[in-house]
């Protein structure tokens, strides 16, 4: 590492102000800082800091989306060998899932990345840590099958248009990772839904099996709710659906290293969950009695485990840029969440991923909350004179 | 006896280098530099020259919008040099003191009886009205107010602070009789606070004799100490109030006043932090050179030297003079060092109220800290992280950017005339994105206070 110190301390003149490379300063500085936490020293205010900053929370992020990225790689390995019918080991799913996945992943982050660079240089900030967890969540909330240039698209929109014309990370009020699949979904709907979500490739000397249907929990449901699957398929996370989103389980690990690192806010996630669960019961209250098999009779539970639902709420819902800032704002936030994402599922049938489209919209919604619950904070005050 | 107060909100930051608690008194240096700089807002006007030969709590300069206001020499002897700075503004005014010191005598009146103005009068004279000091804005008292409460804090929270018990015990005679003094300028509106850990030396019982006072029995975890946490909870400051607070150590400097008829400015100071080799109390001057109280004191190395305490300090050198209210010295290692994927590591040696770090698994540890910023500045990302450390009914980064955006309406609704920098030294410290909290807040006020 000291010789890595003084190669960065011996090209670093060139990258200075008057310096060659002037211009690509933000890049060399990313690099830089990336390698070594720079050792400038505090110059006003208090003279010690802690210890984290905002590399070390992205990072944390990352490490709770780790057990939804395993998981995701060997589902879909698992899914595919499914389809065809055939038995393979776990590691076999494994690998299969792997190469299928690192493509995806690679080129979000090289894309991203590239694009947050160029804005660095261009407008010579620095480049934030922000697309370190949004490069891997576009992948995640994708299918398997998504074409590459569809990746390096969503993660062009999602820097620039989610991030960049705002200012950057931290400036942005909607999610980036959710604005990229959104776009996606409207812009590209035949590549992101109906028969995609499992990887058919084909398998020598197999074909696909009779009881094969590409169709996720989330669209039979509408139809007839007690065709989905098993509750415990559903909560383990072997079903159909994007990378990373299909295994409640996985996503409960991850909440718990947010919650407990205290960077996920507790209070978002518990109330996404609430709120599902009471839109869930609410429904199952005015369900219409002759139609057994209608939706509003799915067992409130199972919005918790069927589709994106626990994704969003772990790991898209606590976003802290683009949620509630406030408190009490977190509650109400996360409550709209959770009963925006069961109204979406069961009356429109045609966006069946409401998780996605009810964080969006309570991200536009959530300086409203702020606000409303500020202009009470500040009555409250004047009260007490 | 009081309700508690507890306070939830809050940290402990716990340090290396606590001050033993003994004692040692240096001698008179040789000398001595009183800072206008140490008073905010004070326009400083001279009252002395170069080669006068004066007393001690003879008056050096006053404040140019309220003469009344006087500032003295702690000793006696000879006005040797008026250090000036840029644009001829007073930086230092330095004496040479008298190996044995001569004091102004002034008038003990009897407390029971003398009128509040007579008080007043007298602490404007010997210039001990200076250690007085109001909120908002934190200052010194304009006497003619009539102040809505006084606060006398009796315990310090901040990280390696003195032990406020340790240093009253001392003197108790001469701070019961300062406190007596207060009782008598506060209209029965005097509030003194206590805390679980100074309990044992300081109690109610110091305080039966006066009938007005209130004791407020604290507890949990720092910024319960701050003066202005205090007032937020006991009597909240609305628009065009004032409160009055006053540090313990300055109330038995008047205490003193009262008893011996002099104005006597040593005080206790505290002497911490890790670039110590002995930690403890040493008793010295005001005004006095940080060299002649650090000699001998601190380890080789890099270290930086703060007057008062980490989180709100300011940075000075041995070359400096000891600030008029400190009662604390801090110093610590710099922290210029790179750190190999510092952000990377498990950190157990990495003090943080995140459980991030693996430190979060040993809470009793003490750490030996320095002044890296851990991280470049950002953006502001995280939420929720200021709330965990205020304990005021305040949204602070609703009010940062109030602030920030220089709104004043918006400033006095969510609480500006209730905060100080100091309150907010823990959001600073604490803050992800390394964003200077203390500055805009002084900003807020500052700007507030030139427009209002």
């Amino acid at each position: 590492m000291k010789i890595a110190q003084n190669l960065i301390q011996s090209v670093k003149p060139h990258f200075e102000k008057g310096g060659r490379f002037e211009k690509f300063h933000p890049a060399f500085d990313a690099l830089e800082t990336f390698l070594f936490v720079p050792a400038h020293t505090t110059a006003s205010g208090v003279h010690i800091r802690d210890a984290i900053d905002l590399k070390r929370t992205m990072f944390t992020v990352i490490i709770a989306l780790v057990p939804t990225l395993l998981f995701g790689m060997w589902n879909v390995g698992y899914q595919h060998h499914l389809a065809y019918g055939v038995q393979v080991s776990m590691m076999d799913n494994f690998l299969f899932g792997f190469w299928k996945v690192l493509p995806i992943i690679v080129v979000s982050y090289t894309v991203g990345l590239g694009v947050e660079f160029i804005f660095a240089i261009i407008r010579n900030h620095q480049v934030s840590e922000g697309y370190l967890v949004t490069g891997l969540l576009i992948p995640l909330t994708m299918p398997v099958t998504i074409p590459l240039w569809m990746v390096a698209l969503a993660a062009i929109f999602c820097t620039v248009l989610g991030k960049e014309i705002f200012g950057g990370t931290g400036m942005n009020f909607m999610n980036p990772a959710l604005l990229a699949r959104a776009f996606l979904f409207f812009a590209f709907p035949a590549y992101m839904s109906g028969d995609i979500w499992t990887d058919l490739s084909s398998e020598n000397g197999h074909s696909l099996v009779d009881a094969y249907s590409g169709a996720t929990n989330l669209v039979t449901f509408d139809t007839d709710f007690t065709k989905v699957g098993t509750v415990s398929d559903m909560f383990w996370g072997f079903e159909q659906g994007s990378i990373g989103e299909t295994s409640a389980f996985a996503c409960l690990i991850g909440a718990f290293i947010l919650i407990v690192t205290g960077i996920g806010s507790w209070q978002i996630i518990v109330s996404c969950f609430v709120g599902a669960l009471v839109m869930g019961l609410v429904l199952n209250g005015l369900a219409p009695v002759d139609i057994p098999t209608h939706p509003m009779h799915t067992p409130a539970y199972y919005h918790w485990l069927m589709g994106g639902f626990a994704f969003g709420a772990v790991y898209m819902a606590t976003d802290p840029v683009s949620a509630a800032h406030t408190e009490v704002g977190k509650w109400i936030y996360g409550l709209l969440i959770g009963m925006f994402t069961v109204i979406l599922r069961v009356f429109n049938p045609a966006y069946p991923e409401g998780v996605m489209l009810s964080i969006l919209l309570m991200n536009v919604f959530a300086p409203l909350i702020d606000h409303i619950v500020i202009e009470q904070h500040i009555k409250n005050r004047k009260k007490r004179a | 006896m009081e309700k508690v107060i507890t306070i939830k909100k809050g940290y402990n930051i716990k340090l290396n280098g606590v001050a033993e608690k003994i004692t040692s008194s240096l001698d008179l240096p040789n000398l001595i530099a009183i800072k206008p700089h140490d008073f905010p807002m004070l326009i400083p006007k001279l009252s002395v020259e170069v080669g006068q030969e004066i007393l001690a709590g003879h008056p050096l300069f006053y404040d140019k919008n309220n003469p009344l206001i006087r500032l003295p020499s702690p000793v006696s002897g000879e006005v040797v040099e008026i250090v000036r700075g840029e644009k001829r503004r007073i930086l230092e005014i330095r004496i040479l003191p008298d190996k044995i010191p001569k004091y102004i005598s002034f008038p003990s009146p009897n407390l029971k009886e003398a009128a509040r103005e007579s008080i007043i009068d007298l602490l404007l004279e010997s210039g001990c009205w200076s250690y007085i000091r109001q909120r908002p804005y934190c200052f010194i008292a304009n006497p003619t107010d009539i102040p809505k409460a006084i606060f006398v804090s009796c315990f310090d929270t901040a990280p390696l602070a003195p032990d406020l018990g340790y240093i009253i015990e001392q003197e108790r005679a001469n701070f019961q009789l300062g406190i007596e003094v207060l009782d008598k300028l506060s209209n029965g509106h005097l509030h003194i606070s206590i805390h679980d850990s100074t309990k044992e030396k300081i109690s109610e019982s110091d305080f039966q004799e006066f009938s007005h006072h209130k004791i407020h029995h604290f507890r949990g975890p720092h910024p319960a100490g701050n003066v202005g946490i205090q007032i937020h909870h006991i009597a909240p400051i609305q628009k065009g109030e004032v409160v009055w607070y006053i540090h313990p150590q300055d109330v038995i400097i008047i205490g003193r006043l009262f008893s011996e008829g002099r104005y006597r400015a040593h005080r206790t100071v505290a002497l911490t932090g890790s670039g110590v080799i002995h930690p403890h109390y040493v008793r010295v001057m005001t005004g006095q050179k940080l060299s002649t109280i650090l000699e001998h004191q601190l380890h080789e190395g890099h270290y930086r030297i703060i007057q008062g305490n980490i989180l709100t300090g300011k940075r000075s050198s041995s070359d400096d003079f000891l600030s008029f209210y400190e009662n604390q010295l801090t110093i610590v290692p710099e922290g210029n060092e790179p750190q190999f994927l510092g952000w990377l590591l498990p950190g157990l040696h990495k003090l943080s109220l995140s459980r991030t770090f693996l430190s979060w698994l040993t809470p009793d540890r003490s750490y030996n800290l320095n002044t890296n910023t851990n991280g470049e500045e950002r953006a502001f990302v995280m939420t929720g992280q200021y709330d965990k450390v205020l304990p005021m009914n305040i949204y602070p980064v609703h009010l940062l950017k109030a602030i920030l955006a220089k709104d004043i309406e918006r400033m006095e609704d969510l609480g500006i005339y209730e905060v100080s920098e100091e309150d907010f030294a823990l959001c600073e410290f604490v803050c992800t994105s390394k964003i200077d909290v203390q500055r805009i807040i002084k900003e807020g006020l500052d700007y507030i206070r030139s427009e209002g």
